[in-house]
């Protein structure tokens, strides 16, 4: 197998006094769909954070594409290829539609490629080219999550972290969302560590899943083989027996 | 009516001013929340630097020969110097804070505000320092209304810099990266901003801002002192509040209102009041609207 492109030994985090990630170690290999799974408060967020250079890594190590990523600026990562897609969307409320997309390329200099860009994410999403002036802040949540991921593409990320991209969509939103996490992946080769409420859903899109719990990998496995496990099924995916 | 129409361009004139100051308050409180005590001094610091300037290029004997040259080198420098040392004083007084209490980094602001009036104070002297206002003489009158050169260049320039902030701010990829750091600033590093950079360059502009404020004061009133920016930098503030703070526009109309407000309080009801007209209307406003005029509903141009 090809070397990983992020990898994760034994990784803690906190905040102040609360221990958030107890020793996380994980690997995402190019051009896959990882899933992490896990109940509220287990650390997935912790773990994406921490990769991104936001919350600080106490202990432990995150390879990206071979080297160390501990202790660098969150802000030097996306020229490097890695990208956020955080939990709530963080849309800038008060710059418009296109301004929030600009930033998502804020690193790149070429306007030509960023216009072509900007004109693929509004064929992807129309609803979004039609509200270009409209500020971020009064969009609804679906379009708000549409926005996001217009945002990250705009990136133009090698490895895209996403946090529970479904949230607080009606089913035919998630369906679109899906579709297009799996056209990038596909088509573009766009590695995807995916943190999802939705094991179900995640665990269909992925190749292979961890499960977090309170703050360690606890299992890990082939996409399938978790979703048939019953013990999966009875914790995260609401089945009784 | 020709009193009504002189206090109305005596009004302007002040109100510029004090906008250009309270430009600062509310673009660094709109970035990091901070009610940076220390602006006024960097107002009173250009006061300086800007006298000092003019008194080094007549001492080169260029004043004579190239004033109105003399007189823009000294502000452009004047303005640089300003933006270099505020980068500074956040760096040393504000940053180490970041992480911490509001509280504390608002003790540091008026340690700084107290540490730096009292360096002008040991280098510069306690008295007024004369400001060569023979530079911008004359004026014209239309009926018995007196505009003077000094007052069209005060307000020229103010329109200048407000319009020139205005595009910087709204319209150019840094002012984006701006307004993003100040909506949230884990949101703007994951978009590869660096809100360390973008906090310098706020203190930078604000101070600039006030530090070209702090020269046409100098030549307006004919001289500086090392506890200028205090009053003004209060009035500043009320209006930074007035117009709602962290709002752009909403300080440009604080500023211009309380300007306003001083001078026809002045004229009209009490020229021994006119300082505490400022504040009369910074409590009011604290009491009846606390978001300011332009505050949270108005608004679009938050930085
Ligand atoms: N900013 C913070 N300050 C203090 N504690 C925090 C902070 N953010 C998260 N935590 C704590 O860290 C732990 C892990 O939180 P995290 O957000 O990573 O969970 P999660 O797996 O993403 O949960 P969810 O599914 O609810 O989003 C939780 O116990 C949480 O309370
Ligand atoms: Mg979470």
């Amino acid at each position: 197998m090809a070397d990983p492109i992020l990898e994760l030994r034994d990784v803690y985090s906190s905040y102040g006094n609360i221990k958030a990630l107890k020793g996380v170690s994980l690997k995402v290999f190019p051009g896959e769909i990882v899933a992490i799974i896990g109940a509220n408060g287990a650390g997935k967020s912790t773990t994406l954070m921490a990769i991104s250079g936001i919350v600080p890594v106490d202990k432990g190590d995150i390879l990206y594409q071979g080297s160390s990523i501990v202790g660098k600026s969150a802000e030097k990562l996306p020229a490097m290829g890695l990208c956020q897609v955080p939990e709530g969307r963080r849309i800038f409320p008060r710059l418009s539609v296109a301004e929030n997309l600009e930033l998502g390329a804020f690193h790149r200099k070429e306007r030509a490629e960023i216009e072509q860009d900007m004109e693929r994410v509004f064929s992807l999403f129309p609803a979004l080219a039609e509200r270009r002036k409209q500020q971020g802040g009064t969009l609804s949540g679906g379009e708000q999550q549409m926005l996001a991921i217009a945002r990250a593409l705009m990136t133009r990320p090698k490895l895209l972290l996403m946090d529970e991209p479904s949230l607080g969509l009606a089913p035919l939103f998630v369906q679109k969302i899906f579709d297009i996490i799996h056209d990038v992946n596909e088509r573009e080769g766009m590695t995807i560590l995916l943190v999802e409420q939705n094991a179900n859903l995640a665990l269909q899109a992925a190749q292979r899943g961890y499960v977090l719990e309170t703050g360690t990998v606890t299992m890990e496995d082939n996409a399938d083989t978790l979703l048939h496990n019953p013990e999966i099924r009875k914790a995260y995916l609401g089945e009784t027996a | 009516m020709d009193y009504f129409i002189q206090q109305l361009i005596n009004g302007l004139t002040l109100g510029g001013l004090y906008a250009l100051i309270a430009l600062g308050y509310t673009m660094v409180y709109g970035v990091i929340q901070l009610i940076n005590f220390a602006h006024g001094e960097f107002f009173a610091a250009g006061g300086y630097m800007g006298v000092i300037l003019l008194s080094f290029f007549a001492g080169l004997g260029y004043i004579d020969t190239h004033p109105f040259l003399c007189i823009g080198a000294s502000i452009l420098l004047t303005m640089a110097y300003c933006a270099f040392l505020a980068m500074g004083v956040e760096r040393v007084a504000y940053k180490p804070l970041r992480r911490a209490s509001r509280l504390a980094a608002l003790v540091s602001a008026l340690g700084m505000s107290i540490f730096l009036s009292n360096g002008l104070m040991l280098t510069q002297g306690v008295f007024d320092k004369a400001y060569p206002s023979e530079l911008i003489q004359g004026g014209f009158e239309v009926g018995t209304v007196i505009v003077s050169y000094l007052q069209l260049v005060i307000m020229g320039l103010t329109i200048l810099l407000l319009v020139g902030l205005n595009i910087l701010v709204f319209k150019t990829r840094v002012g984006m990266a701006m307004r993003a750091t100040a909506q949230d600033k884990i949101m703007s590093s994951l978009v590869a901003i660096s809100s360390n950079r973008i906090i310098a360059m706020t203190f930078a502009i604000g101070a600039g801002l006030a530090a070209c404020a702090g020269i046409m004061v100098g030549f307006y009133y004919g001289s500086v002192r090392y506890d200028m920016g205090f009053v003004p930098g209060i009035k500043a503030f009320a209006a930074a509040v007035l117009g709602g703070i962290g709002n752009i526009t909403g300080a440009m109309l604080g500023g211009l209102i309380i300007g306003m407000v001083e001078i026809f309080g002045a004229a009209y009801i009490s020229g021994q009041y006119k300082d505490v007209f400022a504040f009369i209307i910074l409590i009011s406003v604290l009491y009846f609207k606390p978001t300011g005029i332009m505050g949270e509903n108005v608004d679009d141009t938050r930085v």
